[in-house]
């Protein structure tokens, strides 16, 4: 294959790349849109491996690597749970990530690419902005994916000064970047280089233990606008315009998803990034606010079933409770039945539900709940005054009236669900303990709230047996 | 001289009503006419002689003296023998009459040459006669008190609640006929906390049934029940089976039941069998809004309270009269708005132009001559359903879309930053990064269009599906593993360089197959 042929088959490639991520933005066209994000891949890596730049002594290893990786991956694929989507997919950025590293050092060892002059400078700096990147996608994402698994604490960790921190970091990465330029040799540059490497690695935990885990579907979303911004970095420093134009696609899309997630909870993007609640919060969530007074009433599976039989309109709100019990069947069940009733059942899905963006999504149709029903916050918060009983199954910070009341709260201004206007709402939780936020919700006070203590699933199966009988 | 508008008190039994309030006496002195009022006339509707003076009427203690003066009476019920005996001759009556079902009546009040309205022949398919529709004001009056007597003789509360003392079911309402009583009927039993269901053989009232809180229920068998008028009319035997059918069921679930259908000019239908009540539940309770017309249950018996089978039977035909100072304040006002339609020019004359539709239906008797029935209207058809306002919410897309945009002064900030990099960038790099920077600003542009309206759901599949492709990384890990350089270059690491190409192509292939399969695993589940 010639270098002009090979030139072709990536434009084909870069096109269905595109057309791959504008199919998925729509239900219809979106299984298309995966299948020409997978030609233009075969695309890619075909007339990469036939091309001139790989000699045939290198196929075979090639093949060894991808066979393996292959067989890894598509065995992932198939085991997850929908459940675990956000950790697939967070320890994923960090092979990006950890790729993106390698190749960085790679390329730098690599004595056949000789340039000089500005030339030479540009190619050092975009290795080092490249292995930096990387980096901290990788060390970011296994923190998301510790995080998200529940193997690391969900509270954000807010070290002292960590503004400045971060900053010393950067200067520092800065100042060893200087260095590295400044290495007469390869051997000298490697110095450098491998001690921002550990500044990267250590920068990307730091940024992602900072984050709470309301904002974890936002880091998600960020990391994978890293893992594109990597890739593009490696495209400049190979001079392949496939890498840029992907990973520009990837990084720039990644940085949208998490600026639309920001605006929809009302948060500032930079202070996401930043780490932790923005600027203003560092004292303990918990304390800030006034403690709610009143009393829960609480209220057994067989009489939210009565609620539910006599009630003409429903409103689910599903949290992340219902995904760590793996209730969604259940909860299609119920609505199953109620709709059999001529219950208007509908769902009610907050933009950062869950710990992925879309996270309620998958999991409603999983268990077949058609998405005709399962509506925006946006859509869906005016009806509640209408709504008899509104459903909330393990979900806390999404529907707290705090973040409408109390200016003093640390998810003020964040946009809720209003499910306390409606003339019934029952919660569904294991215990009082506070959420991911670490807020106390005024919601479960509430006069026309009723409390249904218990694992949501073992909860909802009682409440469908009830409905049955 | 003005004409005198007579107000007698009602002598039917019972009847509490009185045709004019003291606040409407007010206005129709301001239009020219002089009224008077039997004394006592407002009694059982909580206004007193006193009230009616204060408001500039004359009040007259005898009946005879009344009907004598008078040039117009207002009255509420059709008058009976003596009231016609008493009614001057050539005089103008306004009131229910009900001439399908009084032609003796027709005959004498025409033998006085009087001029009679009919204020129940009232043309109601004109929209603008609304505000004389005594039928509609009176009927959503019984529709309300309907449902206060049903809850007077039932044994529980309507609102179901959750309560530290127990559980309390909400009470079951089933509301047969959707008409202007029993809209009132679900919109009050709504109100009051019960689960409403109602029927009507009109197909087009569901929307208000539910815009009222209620359920439709609907009968199973196809036929449009609408017979003009906004009445409805017989149906066939096949619609009539499966209705019986429906409303057995429904007996047997409804706490309540509130009947009022009614076709005009017939007897009512018998919608509730006697073994219908008798599979009701205990302590529920019947109203039967159609009693005066024979009823809609069979147990039924004309202005009784009953109980059947421990199901309260209430036939009370004077539901209206129940409410006597509310129904008489419509009815006054109804009446009000008919006097304003005869006397245009406010100058106390009355003129009963035939050529006005509206009066022309309600005219029965115009000097003496029997006038009804009216002529059918030449009504235009009724313009299609207007199309829906096209899924105006449908095309939403992310937020207002792309936000608000962005003041002046940012934008001038913004773009002048740009400017200042791209310069930067510009002077000093070489030609061939420029060709690749380019490539890059404009995908980064790409993806912004690409990704901006996305809907939410797809957020996931979206995310592992730029996963999936972030790992073209490969690419670069494949032109590292074996470049052919001919000869082999000095120094250049082959065994590191290969092993470490290696791991990032076996990286990446995991987060390349498992992206893209994740991904179809995902979309495949996704189903309207």
């Amino acid at each position: 294959m010639t270098s002009s042929l090979m030139t072709v088959a990536y434009l084909g490639a870069t096109i269905l790349v595109i057309l791959s991520l504008g199919g998925l933005s729509n239900p219809e066209t979106a299984r298309r849109g995966n299948l020409s994000g997978v030609i233009g891949m075969t695309i890619a890596v075909l007339a990469t491996v036939l091309g001139p730049r790989v000699a045939a002594a290198g196929i075979s290893w090639i093949v060894g690597g991808m066979v393996a990786g292959a067989a890894i991956g598509l065995w992932a694929a198939r085991a997850v749970k929908m459940t675990q989507m956000p950790e697939l997919v967070a320890i994923m950025h960090s092979l990006v990530g950890l790729a993106a590293c390698l190749v960085g050092f790679a390329s730098y060892v690599d004595t056949s690419i000789a340039f000089s002059g500005a030339e030479k400078t540009i190619h050092e700096v975009e290795i080092y902005v490249g292995i930096f990147i990387g980096a901290v996608t990788f060390s970011g994402s296994v923190i998301a994916f510790g995080k998200l698994s529940g193997r690391i604490g969900g509270r954000p960790l807010l070290l002292p000064a960590r503004h400045w921190l971060n900053l010393a970091g950067l200067l520092a990465t800065l100042w060893f970047g200087r260095q590295f330029l400044a290495a007469p040799t390869i051997e000298a540059g490697l110095l450098p280089l491998l001690v921002m490497t550990a500044i990267a690695l250590l920068f990307g935990i730091h940024l992602v233990m900072a984050i709470g885990g309301a904002d974890m579907p936002v880091v998600v979303s960020m990391l994978n606008s890293y893992s594109g911004w990597a890739a593009a970095a490696t495209g400049f420093m190979l001079s392949n315009d496939l890498l840029i134009v992907t990973g520009a696609l990837v990084g720039s899309s990644g940085a949208i998803l998490s600026y639309i997630m920001c605006r929809a909870m009302n948060r500032n993007f930079i202070s996401v990034i930043a780490g932790g609640f923005g600027t203003g919060g560092g004292a303990p969530a918990a304390k800030a606010g006034e403690q709610p007074a009143g009393e829960v009433s609480p209220i057994s599976a067989a009489e939210t079933a009565e609620l539910l039989r006599e009630a003409k309109s429903v409103i689910i709100v599903p949290g992340y409770g219902m995904a760590v019990a793996q209730a969604q069947h259940t909860v299609f069940e119920i609505t199953k039945h109620l709709r059999e009733k001529g219950v208007n059942v509908r769902f009610g899905i907050h933009p950062v539900a869950g710990r992925m963006p879309g996270h309620m999504n998958v999991l409603l149709a999983e268990a077949k709940v058609p998405y005709d029903i399962v509506l925006e916050m946006d859509e869906i918060n005016e009806d509640f005054p209408d709504t008899d009983v509104a459903m909330v199954i393990g979900a806390n910070d999404i529907v707290n009236p705090a973040a409408q009341d109390d200016p003093s709260s640390p998810i003020a201004g964040m946009p809720v669900l209003e499910v306390w206007k409606a003339k019934t709402s029952i919660v569904m939780k294991r215990s009082m303990a506070s959420g991911y936020a670490g807020v106390d919700n005024p919601l479960f006070y509430k006069d026309n709230n009723r409390m249904l203590f218990g694992d949501a699933k073992k909860m909802l199966d009682e409440v469908l047996v009830a409905l049955m009988a | 001289m003005p004409l005198v508008i007579g107000v007698p008190k009602e002598t039917a039994p019972g009847e509490k009503r009185v045709a004019t309030v003291p606040e409407v006496v007010e206005k129709l002195v301001k239009l020219g006419f002089a009224v008077a009022v039997q004394s006592g006339a407002g009694e059982a509707a909580s206004f007193s002689d006193e009230a009616y003076r204060a408001a500039g009427a004359e009040v007259l203690g005898d009946a005879a003296a009344l009907w004598a003066g008078a040039d117009i009476v207002f009255k509420v019920r059709a008058p009976d023998s003596e009231e016609v005996g008493r009614l001057r001759e050539g005089a103008t009556l306004i009131s229910f009459i009900w001439p399908a079902q009084n032609p003796g009546l027709m005959q004498q009040l025409a033998a006085k040459q009087a001029t009679v309205l009919a204020i129940d022949a009232l043309p109601r398919q004109l929209s603008r006669v609304q505000k004389m529709d005594a039928l509609t004001s009176m009927a959503g009056v019984s529709g309300y008190r309907a449902v206060i007597e049903a809850a007077n003789a039932f044994g529980r509360l309507f609102n179901g609640q959750v309560t530290a003392a127990g559980k309390i079911p909400p009470a079951r309402v089933f509301i047969a006929g959707a008409g202007v009583a029993g809209l009132a009927a679900i919109g009050t039993a709504a109100s009051m906390g019960a689960i409403v269901r109602a029927n009507d053989t009109r197909a087009e009232v569901a929307d208000q049934v539910v815009s009222l809180g209620g359920e439709f229920v609907k009968v199973d068998y196809e036929e449009e029940g609408s017979g003009g008028g906004g009445y409805a009319r017989v149906m066939s035997e096949g619609f009539q089976a499966a209705q019986r059918a429906m409303y057995a069921e429904q007996a047997k679930d409804a706490d309540i039941i509130i009947t009022t259908a009614l076709i005009p000019g017939k007897p009512a239908p018998k919608l509730i069998t006697a073994a219908m009540v008798e599979s009701m539940k205990p302590g529920s309770v019947i109203v039967d809004m159609a009693a005066e017309q024979g009823g809609n249950c069979e147990l039924t018996e004309p202005g009784q309270a009953v109980v059947r089978h421990g199901v309260t039977i209430v036939g009370y035909t004077d539901l209206a009269s129940r409410l006597a100072r509310q129904s008489s304040t419509l009815y006054a006002n109804n009446l009000f708005r008919l006097a304003e339609e005869l006397c245009k020019a406010k100058d106390g004359r009355f003129d009963v132009n035939m050529e006005d539709d509206a009066i022309r239906g309600l005219t029965v008797i115009k000097d003496g001559a029997i006038t009804w029935p009216a002529p059918p209207l030449k009504l235009p058809a009724p313009p299609p359903a207007a199309a829906r306002p096209a899924a105006a919410a449908a095309a939403k897309g992310h937020g207002e879309g792309a936000g608000a945009p962005a003041s002046g002064r940012t934008l001038a900030i913004l773009f002048a930053v740009a400017a200042g990099l791209f310069w930067l960038i510009g002077a000093h790099a070489p030609a061939s990064f420029l060709g690749h920077f380019t490539v890059f600003v404009l995908a980064c542009f790409i993806g912004y269009m690409v990704i901006w309206n996305v809907t939410p759901a797809l957020h996931t599949p979206l995310m592992s599906v730029t996963n999936a492709i972030s790992s073209i990384i490969c690419i670069g890990a494949l032109v590292q593993i074996a470049p052919p350089l001919g000869a082999e270059v000095a120094g250049r690491p082959e065994t590191l360089i290969r092993w470490l190409a290696l791991a990032g192509i076996a990286l990446t292939a995991i987060n390349m197959f498992g992206g893209f399969a994740v991904t179809r695993r995902m979309l495949a589940m996704f189903r309207k």
